[in-house]
């Protein structure tokens, strides 16, 4: 293994003293930025959304403030001690899933809390984190690429919180859960042939799942995906109404805090699900391409993380993260715009709300803890 | 190491991602471009056509004002609270509240919108027309659903006074009645509509843009001179409520212009309060109810006499007995007249004298001179439901028909042609159109009868009111006052009446040079009085002496002695 001169080391430091302390303190520049720059986008879009609700926006600023402090926290476990702890992180998640569907509170028609007395908590958010942990240490450990048993092991691992949080339900986040792992499948080295079955497996699977696994809710939504105009008063109003709030944006939009549709109690949801109707009908197509470079800019740096990656579970774990994050972002936008059938997914680090953006960051928390824990000369 | 083995497929395996990263944003950058660019317009008219709303501006309702300008109609700006019943959501306070400012109880609101909801209807009224400051503490409830709208609310200053003249509008501020409803086009102006911006739940949020100006109505001056109608109205309910009567009618014209200065009829409402009212008392009875005139037509019987030239001024008329046989009738007077000129024949109002004048001449020729003065025409005045009355004229006229027509029965006037009738005699033979509006200047009319004829039967009139005439109760101090009463009895469901009395009194004053034109009829007196000389002619003489004086007309019958200091004051 080459090593490095010393002369080349003092002048890297020179040139980036900053960089150094920033890496000291396990902190990615280019993601904090990426993230810092979409953060604020995401509180003048909501500023907007909430009809000019300042508190609301400072609420939304102390969450940020928590999220953002938990990142910088995760970013200082080393990727070793994530690794240690996987197994068990997964074991009290799905503790928690069991405890929701048990003795759970039951908002908006599902069961996704779990109330621990001073707060109330989703624990189908921490398995966002703790399924990507537990398929990266558990595959990082066989001999990749990974046998026929490794795999259903690891597919049990998966469909079990899967079929949990679909159960309560949460049609979005155990869509979520099942692309993390699969990435992580992927990442690993899933063979091609494997990969072709399972496509074609998804055919039965999805009309075993259309006759008895959805919800009558769920059914519609898939029908005015399909035909969005069949029932705009019902099921299909959401999807029209996000239509036309971006579409009347137009190229240049209608400028910050004069959106009508959005602002007019038109379209729902406005401050979560629904906000990049919000955005874009205020910014127009201009700030949608912008809104979007963000996003891929983080997940380039995401992927780049990934990339640079020295072992098999930080670069499993990284690509993961990076690519559920992706996912999240075009099913969010995918469904809005009407690509894409309703699913409640947020926009991430955007849309109004807690917990999924502390687990997002303590997803970017990992990204720079596995970016910066790098060993500078490899064993 | 095993990691280092498989790498480069890793590697692989994540260019396959970056392929795909940077291909789905360009899929949703295409999408968006789809809904930004081509489907623009089509989407931007579409959020237009769920926000923007065009909702009517309601436009002032002119003014009605009396000829000096005072107001009989004014409009006042008041709000009204509808209900989108699929969008109405009100908490238990919010409903408390709610019923509690509009004095409705919250059970009535919540059927009301429940039953309204069920049929589907999208607009229902809580409460119309209430002060706008509740309004606005009702909008502060902040109900989804509900709006408030604003609406003019017609108010009539002068109340019962002059009802039957200046109508009502409906809720809707459409004229109903009266001058309101044949005014209405010229009062009630355009609605404008503006454009607004309403949220889901159909509340305001902003003006857009207004796109057409309500123009309000124009104001509409009229010829009533608002003390006069007092006067009237003031002295007419009191003569239908001391001699019981059923309904009265009062009505005063300016001889130089033929405009209606006063108009009263009695049973009157209050158009400010319409609640339980039945309809009897809108109608405008001036107007709208005939009569047979009876003995006021003597005048003209006399004026057919006088042009027929059979008769002269000193034409000497033998009454006696005091009755005459006509077929099978029999013509009486009160009294055994005996011989009478044709002053004496209108003076003491004798049926016999009018007969006989009568059967001496061509009955056409009586009945062109009514036709001449009005009767059977309207009088142009433009008051709704107005009617002509009718004229009788047979191919052969039997005997008892020219007699009775001779002392007013077979026709049938209105009180207002009656009026007219006079102004004829009073304006030397002209006959004019009447107004309701204001006049300016002279307003000529056509002469119908000549002038020398008039001011003959003017000087028999002043008789009826002089010492020893029927009319003397009509008398004003310091007026020669001209003018005839009228006794007629009601045709009942058997013939003619014994105990139903129409009584009239028409007269003008100054009897020389007549001003006003003023006529009274009062049905079914049910006191001990009937004869119009009794129950009619004090109005006349009651409110003349105040129109006199407001109208500062000079006196023509002053006190042979000289003026005193005190009078010459008074006269001022």
């Amino acid at each position: 293994m080459p090593g490095f001169s010393k002369s080349e080391f003092t002048d890297t430091t020179r040139i980036h003293a900053g960089r150094r302390v920033l890496h000291r303190f396990h902190v990615d520049l280019p993601l904090l930025l990426g993230l810092i720059v979409l953060v604020a986008v995401g509180l003048l879009v909501l500023y907007s959304a909430s009809e000019q609700d300042a508190g609301l926006v400072s609420k939304q600023l102390i969450r940020l403030g928590i999220a953002f402090t938990v990142m910088f926290a995760v970013a200082q476990i080393s990727p070793d001690t994530l690794r240690y702890w996987s197994p068990w992180l997964f074991g009290v998640g799905l503790i928690m899933l069991i405890a929701v569907l048990v003795l759970g509170e039951v908002g908006k028609g599902a069961q996704r809390w779990l109330n621990l007395g001073f707060f109330t908590f989703q624990p189908s958010e921490l398995m966002k984190l703790a399924l990507p942990m537990l398929l990266a240490w558990y595959l990082s450990e066989a001999i990749l690429p990974p046998k026929f048993k490794h795999i259903m092991v690891a597919v049990v691992m998966m469909l079990i919180p899967i079929y949990m949080v679909a159960k309560q339900p949460d049609l979005g986040t155990s869509l979520l859960l099942a692309s993390s792992g699969i990435f992580v499948l992927f990442l690993a080295g899933l063979r091609w042939l494997y990969i072709i079955i399972s496509m074609l497996m998804l055919i039965p699977t999805s009309l075993l799942l259309w006759f008895y696994g959805m919800h009558d809710y769920q059914r519609s939504r898939v029908l005015t995906f399909i035909n969005p105009d069949s029932d705009l008063r019902g099921s299909g109003y959401h999807i029209n109404q996000s239509s036309i709030a971006i579409g009347s944006g137009g190229t240049y939009g209608k400028g910050w805090l004069n959106g009508t549709q959005s602002h007019l109690d038109f379209l729902p949801e406005r401050k979560t699900d629904f906000i990049f109707p919000v955005f874009s009908e205020e910014f127009g197509l201009i700030g949608a391409i912008i809104l979007l470079t963000i996003y891929a800019a983080i997940v380039a740096r995401g992927l780049v993380i990934a990339a640079q990656a020295q072992d098999t579970f930080t670069r499993l774990l990284a690509g993961s993260i990076t690519l559920t994050f992706f996912i999240y972002v075009f099913i969010n936008i995918g469904m809005v715009s009407g690509l894409l059938p309703v699913v409640g997914i947020p926009l991430p680090l955007v849309s109004y709300g807690g917990t999924s953006m502390v687990t997002l960051l303590a997803g970017f928390g990992i990204l720079m803890s596995i970016q910066t824990h790098r060993k500078l000369i490899a064993s | 190491m095993t990691e280092q083995v498989h790498k480069p497929s890793s590697r692989f395996r994540i260019g396959i991602v970056l392929v795909l990263v940077l291909t789905v944003p360009l899929a949703l950058i295409v999408r968006a471009f789809d809904l930004h660019v081509t489907n623009k317009t089509f989407l931007q008219e579409q959020g237009d056509a769920r926000a923007l709303r065009s909702i009517p501006v309601a436009a002032h309702r002119g003014m009605i004002v009396d000829r000096h300008g005072e107001p009989l109609a004014v409009s006042t700006p008041v709000d009204s609270i509808w209900a989108q019943p699929q969008q109405y959501k009100a908490t238990t306070r919010q409903l408390y509240n709610l019923a509690k400012l509009l004095d409705l109880k919250p059970q009535q609101i919540k059927k009301l919108i429940a039953s309204k909801k069920q049929e589907g209807k999208e607009f229902v009224y809580l409460k119309r027309r209430i002060n706008p400051s509740l309004a606005q503490k009702v909008i502060e409830l902040e109900i989804p659903g509900l709006s408030i709208q604003r609406e003019y609310r017609r108010y009539y200053p002068t109340g019962e006074v002059a009802a039957h003249v200046v109508g009502f509008t409906n809720v809707d501020d459409v004229g109903q009645e009266g001058i309101e409803l044949a005014y209405d086009q010229w009062l009630k102006g355009t609605d404008g509509s503006q454009l607004v911006m309403k949220d889901r739940l159909g509340r305001v949020v902003k003006p857009v843009d207004l796109i057409k100006s309500p123009h309000a109505g124009k104001d509409l001056v009229l010829s009533i001179d608002r003390r006069l109608q007092y006067l009237t109205y003031r002295e007419l309910k009191r003569a239908v409520f001391e001699h019981k009567a059923k309904s009265g009618s009062a009505v005063i014209l300016d001889v130089k212009t033929g405009e209606i200065l006063a108009m009263v009829n009695q049973p009157a409402f209050n158009p400010n309060n319409r609640a339980d009212l039945q309809s009897y008392r809108y109608r405008n009875r001036v107007v709208t109810d005939t009569f047979e005139p009876g003995s006021t037509v003597k005048p003209f019987t006399v004026a057919a006499a006088l042009e027929s030239g059979k008769f002269k001024l000193s034409t000497v008329i033998d009454t006696s007995p005091g009755y005459m046989r006509v077929g099978k009738s029999v013509i009486r007077d009160i009294k055994n007249y005996g011989r009478m000129t044709l002053a004496s024949v209108i003076e003491k109002s004798s049926n016999v004298g009018a007969s006989k004048i009568a059967l001496t001449i061509d009955p056409n020729n009586l009945v062109k001179v009514h036709q001449r003065i009005g009767f059977g025409d309207v009088t142009q005045s433009g008051l709704p439901g107005e009617v002509m009355g009718s004229l009788h004229q047979p191919r052969i006229w039997r005997d008892i028909e020219r007699a009775t027509l001779s002392y007013g029965y077979g026709l049938s006037v209105t009180t207002l042609q009656l009026a007219r009738s006079y102004l004829v005699l009073a304006s030397d033979g002209m006959l004019k159109p009447l107004s309701i509006e204001l006049q300016t200047g002279h307003v000529e009319g056509e002469s119908v009868i000549s002038a020398k004829h008039t001011k003959q039967i003017r000087e028999m009139l002043k008789g009826v009111v002089a010492q020893g005439g029927t009319g003397t109760k009509a008398a004003v101090p310091g007026f020669h006052v001209a003018g005839k009463t009228g006794t007629v009895k009601k045709v009942g469901k058997h013939g003619y009446s014994d105990d139903k009395y129409v009584s009239t009194f028409v007269g003008m004053v100054p009897a020389d040079n007549p001003r006003l034109v003023m006529a009274i009829t009062i049905h079914e007196p049910r006191g001990e009085h009937y004869y119009g000389g009794a129950v009619a002619a004090p109005v006349f003489s009651s409110v003349m002496v105040g129109a006199l004086r407001l109208l500062d007309i000079s006196p023509d019958k002053l006190p042979k002695k000289p003026a005193t200091f005190a009078m010459l004051g008074g006269a001022q």
